[in-house]
């Protein structure tokens, strides 16, 4: 027994995924979140539903989300690594898996408040949540197209429920039969690019198709080009990048607000790893011929979200709008291609993250079950009636334009980003020119907010606002102070996001770029 | 495949080809979900042609079990609830001599397979031990599946189960018929 844990324990291990065993070890954090969210699935339907048994459930949801984040950050200090196998043992996994958690658990506590709200008794939906999480980890964690595709599904499937849980509204569902069915789409082409991949390389595995692309020499193929060109085309309606970004508004207007938060940030996220992984680690000697259209992929998505942001009146839409812009900033990291990229992407992920939740959490703060108030026109002098919630969301209005100091790390996160863009092998000076335009337009609509909050008069007559659930002030409180502390000792998170920056490049010129200066 | 297809092959692929193409296109086009639903059986049978020539039985005979077999009879059978209120609809046989033909053709199959189960072939004509894939003769054909299966793809075997599991979960949340509160 104590030799096992001594073998356990051992630093820097390198674990041989052929073996069971082992294989177990490497994704023991999803093993413990899998079982956790079937004994809780058990628990859950043990019990006839009730408003009380749905709270109940979930404090146990947030519990097992909890428990994994442990267990993710335990293996991370270990250190292991692996050499091929399914899935990938670094440092970019496992902070990819935080993001998801930390996500997971704020997302479960808003639902915990807005299904008590709404009258959905449904236990299942925070046992969806966590199955729509192991998804996300096998996602962020494939190193095999195969295990990247039943990651993809599990998410999605787990998330189409989400999108309709709230059977008694008309947009919910509404919402949900778009996301399936372009859902479903979208996975036709990412399997069939997936095909024709194999059938280029003749292996799943994205080492082995790295390998082989610069063994064979296959940079020419046009079964391997057409292939990659399909996976873009998934990966870009699951990212919502335009020209695929159709769905996205009316989905994030009909989900349940909590629902849209986390699709935002979370689902989100988890999609963007699972491509970010896939252009480093197998498509890496194929940077030229894929980089022009993901720059395009990128100018455009910047523009478009924001652009047509400006125009909205309803803020759930504004911010799927702005959701699409932040992808196209996102883009930009991505574009650039080198493990350094891959840590300003973290750290720009964790701080959308907390500002698009934070966001959701004061609309749905605001709402009760007639009265949604998603419009701006809700928030006129929010500042006279709940100088707190005003307070709050101008700290995530600014966190997501990229203000200094008041946006706290939201300033950052747009700078690391511009400087990977900036250091990359080929440097993408205008892409980030644009990605400095883009945000000066997005500043039209952010600032637009923050300005009816405290410039505009309260209407007469509009009924008094609802007092804000629990679990929606702890959610909201906690992401403003982390939003300004990591502003102000940025330290933390760029350690955090730089252990993210372990990626195995196939392309060898990417590791031999220097560290940017100030990371 | 051989190297240079013969004729014989291009003839037979384009066969398939052509057929699954424009049942796929006769799929899309049928204003009736019935005769959609056979058309795309049609589609998943030529599909299974096209693996067997490619030298992959295990696969074609998984086509023709799992989708022409198993999930069009379900996608017949919700259509077919679905359309209870039109009675005419349910059914492509009319009149009489319809009836009688199909009953004729049923018994005729269920004939042959009789005569088939009871005649005994000469051992030129009996299929070997172990006819696909040629791998070692203790394991045969879907040893030779399986052995990959349950050792390189094992991760994404175990979980397709997880995949599962959430589905049936969110078909049940979705579907769960609930009372007020």
């Amino acid at each position: 027994m104590t030799a096992l844990v001594a073998q356990v324990a051992a630093p820097s291990r390198i674990l041989n995924l052929a073996r069971p065993g082992e294989l177990s070890l490497a994704i023991a954090p999803d093993l413990v979140l899998c079982g956790g969210a079937m004994l809780l699935l058990l628990y859950a339907a043990w019990r006839p539903e009730s408003v009380a048994h749905q709270r109940r459930v979930g404090v146990g949801a947030m519990a097992v989300a909890l428990a994994t984040l442990v267990a993710v950050v335990l293996v991370s200090f270990l250190g292991w690594s692996s050499s091929g196998g399914p899935v990938a043992v670094d440092g970019f996994r496992w902070a990819s898996d935080v993001i998801f958690l930390l996500a997971a658990i704020v997302a479960i506590g808003l639902a915990m408040d807005y299904n008590a709200r709404e009258g959905i008794t449904a236990p299942e939906s925070h046992v969806l949540i966590l199955f729509a999480t192991v998804g996300m980890m096998i996602m962020a964690a494939a190193r095999d197209l195969m295990v990247l595709f039943l990651g993809i599904e599990t998410m999605s499937v787990a998330v189409y429920v989400l999108v309709g849980m709230n059977r008694r509204s008309a947009r919910s569902a509404e919402g949900a039969l778009k996301y399936f069915l372009l859902g479903a789409f979208s996975t036709a082409f990412l399997l069939y690019g997936i095909a024709l991949v194999y059938g280029a390389t003749g292996s799943t595995n994205l080492s082995v198709i790295g390998g082989r692309i610069s063994a064979l020499s296959l940079l020419e193929s046009p079964m391997l080009l057409v292939g990659v060109a399909l996976l873009f085309v998934g990966f870009g309606f699951k990212v919502a990048a335009a020209p695929f970004h159709m769905w996205a508004p009316d989905v994030y207007e009909g989900a349940p607000t909590p629902i849209t938060a986390w699709m935002a940030a979370a689902v989100k996220a988890a999609a963007f790893a699972a491509f970010l992984r896939l252009l480093i680690e197998a498509f890496g000697h194929l940077y030229m011929a894929w980089h022009d259209a993901l720059w395009w992929l990128a100018a455009i998505t910047m523009f478009v979200g924001n652009l047509v942001a400006l125009q909205q009146r309803n803020l759930k839409r504004m911010l799927a709008y702005s959701s699409i812009g932040h992808t196209g900033f996102l883009l930009v990291a991505a574009t650039s291609a080198t493990p350094q990229a891959a840590g300003a992407f973290l750290f720009y992920l964790l701080a959308y993250t907390l500002a698009t939740m934070g966001a959701f959490a004061v609309i749905m703060a605001l709402g009760s079950g007639e009265q949604p108030r998603e419009n701006v026109e809700d928030f006129h002098g929010l500042w006279n009636e709940r100088p707190g919630l005003a307070v709050a969301m101008t700290v995530f209005m600014l966190a997501m334009l990229g203000f200094p100091i008041f946006g706290g790390m939201g300033f950052f996160a747009k700078w690391y980003v511009l400087q990977a863009a900036l250091d990359a092998v080929a440097p993408q000076t205008r892409l980030a020119v644009m990605l400095v335009l883009a945000t000066t337009i997005s500043a039209g609509y952010y600032l637009h907010v923050v300005m009816v909050m405290f410039m505009k008069p309260r209407p007469e007559m509009a009924p008094p606002l609802p007092a804000p659930g629990q679990m929606a002030r702890a959610v909201i409180v906690a992401t403003v102070v982390l939003l300004l502390a990591f502003g102000v000792f940025p330290d933390p998170a760029v350690r955090w996001a730089r252990s993210g920056t372990q990626l195995v490049p196939a392309m060898p010129a990417a590791a031999a770029i220097p560290a940017p200066a100030g990371q | 495949m051989p190297q240079s297809p013969g004729l014989f092959y291009q003839v037979h692929f384009y066969l398939f080809g052509l057929l699954a193409i424009a049942s796929a296109l006769a799929f899309v086009t049928r204003k009736s979900p019935v005769a959609a639903a056979l058309w795309l059986v049609s589609v998943m049978f030529n599909l299974a042609a096209l693996y067997v020539m490619m030298d992959a039985h295990f696969v074609g005979a998984i086509q023709v079990l799992v989708y022409a077999g198993a999930i069009m009879v379900v996608f017949l059978f919700v259509v077919m609830l679905l359309n209870l209120g039109h009675p005419d609809e349910l059914s492509d046989i009319r009149g009489r001599w319809g009836r009688l033909a199909a009953g004729g053709v049923g018994l005729a199959l269920l004939a042959q397979i009789m005569v088939l189960a009871r005649t005994r072939f000469a051992p030129e004509l009996q299929v070997p031990a172990n006819p696909v894939f040629g791998g070692p003769p203790d394991r045969g054909a879907v040893g030779t599946v399986a052995q990959p299966l349950f050792t390189e793809h094992l991760l994404a075997f175990e979980l397709t189960s997880i995949l599962l599991l959430a589905a049936i979960v969110g078909a049940v949340a979705i579907g769960k018929r609930r009372t007020a509160p």
